[in-house]
């Protein structure tokens, strides 16, 4: 069951990005940035992680779910160590998440070539 | 000889009403198909970490990890610009895209060196996205803070 309900939730948060895509003609960069702030705004209110209990992985692989993941985490460390987890706390719950990116997109660029277009 | 060209007409106009609707929709079932099977590639991934031992968080930060992973591999292979073409919103939207907008201007802005090609290019659209989320969460946090 979880994953009927992880494939609906993350193909539909996709095919909202699609009819956006497709209707308004803004690039894909600009729709992942709408996305990941509403994903924060929506974490913010608490009702994204909802979602999150509701279709797993279908609403947190999302881009929708990082910015949720920077909410969270945000709260998580204004309640740990007060003022200074405003400025923290998003940073550190990306940190894995975009620490690895980096990593293997620079190993990929050691190892692979662009093809010739 | 007019019937069939009374027939190309009459399909001619059909295709004309039919196509741009249609191809949203058809926009639309592919992304949700390719989206849809890499949320559910995530929840298999997640589930076995669980069951492996590790907390909610730990699993999404290890799923996290191994589908950017699998991602950078297939962008390097050229394999995820490929599905990109098909599934649109499906490829980009899904984690796996950031991962592929990470790598795939690494790998090819490598002929431009490692610092303004690699080490630049890589955060084309990261960039973006990272600050504009995490200015979100400085806001988030203010007003969490305010109301806590």
């Amino acid at each position: 069951m979880d994953y009927v309900k992880a494939f609906a939730v993350g193909g539909l948060i996709c095919v909202i990005g699609q009819i956006v895509l497709d209707k308004t003609k803004l690039t894909s960069a600009r729709i992942l940035v709408i996305f990941v702030v509403a994903g924060c705004v929506l974490g913010g209110l608490g009702v994204y992680e909802k979602l999150v209990e509701f279709a797993g992985a279908g609403a947190s692989v999302p881009l929708p779910g990082f910015g949720n993941l920077l909410a969270k985490g945000v709260k998580k460390e204004i309640d740990e160590n007060g003022f200074i987890g405003v400025l923290t706390g998003g940073f550190k719950s990306m940190a894995a998440g975009v620490a690895a990116a980096m990593l293997f997109s620079f190993l990929a660029s050691l190892i692979f070539t662009a093809k010739e277009k | 000889m007019d019937s069939s060209e009374l027939s190309k007409k009459k399909y001619k106009n059909l295709v004309d009403e039919a196509s741009p609707n249609s191809n949203v929709y058809r926009d639309c079932l592919k992304a949700f198909a390719v989206g849809g099977a890499i949320c559910c590639i995530g929840q298999a991934l997640n589930n076995l970490w669980v069951n492996l031992g590790a907390s909610m968080d730990e699993a999404g930060a290890y799923t996290a990890i191994a589908l950017v992973l699998s991602s950078v591999l297939l962008t390097g292979l050229g394999v995820y610009d490929k599905l990109g073409k098909h599934a649109g919103a499906g490829s980009f939207v899904p984690i796996t895209g950031f991962a592929n907008a990470m790598a795939a201007p690494a790998v090819e802005f490598k002929r431009e060196g490692f610092i303004m090609g690699v080490g630049a290019k890589m955060f084309t659209v990261a960039g973006p996205v990272i600050v504009y989320g995490t200015l979100a969460s400085i806001v988030v946090g203010l007003v969490y803070y305010i109301l806590k």
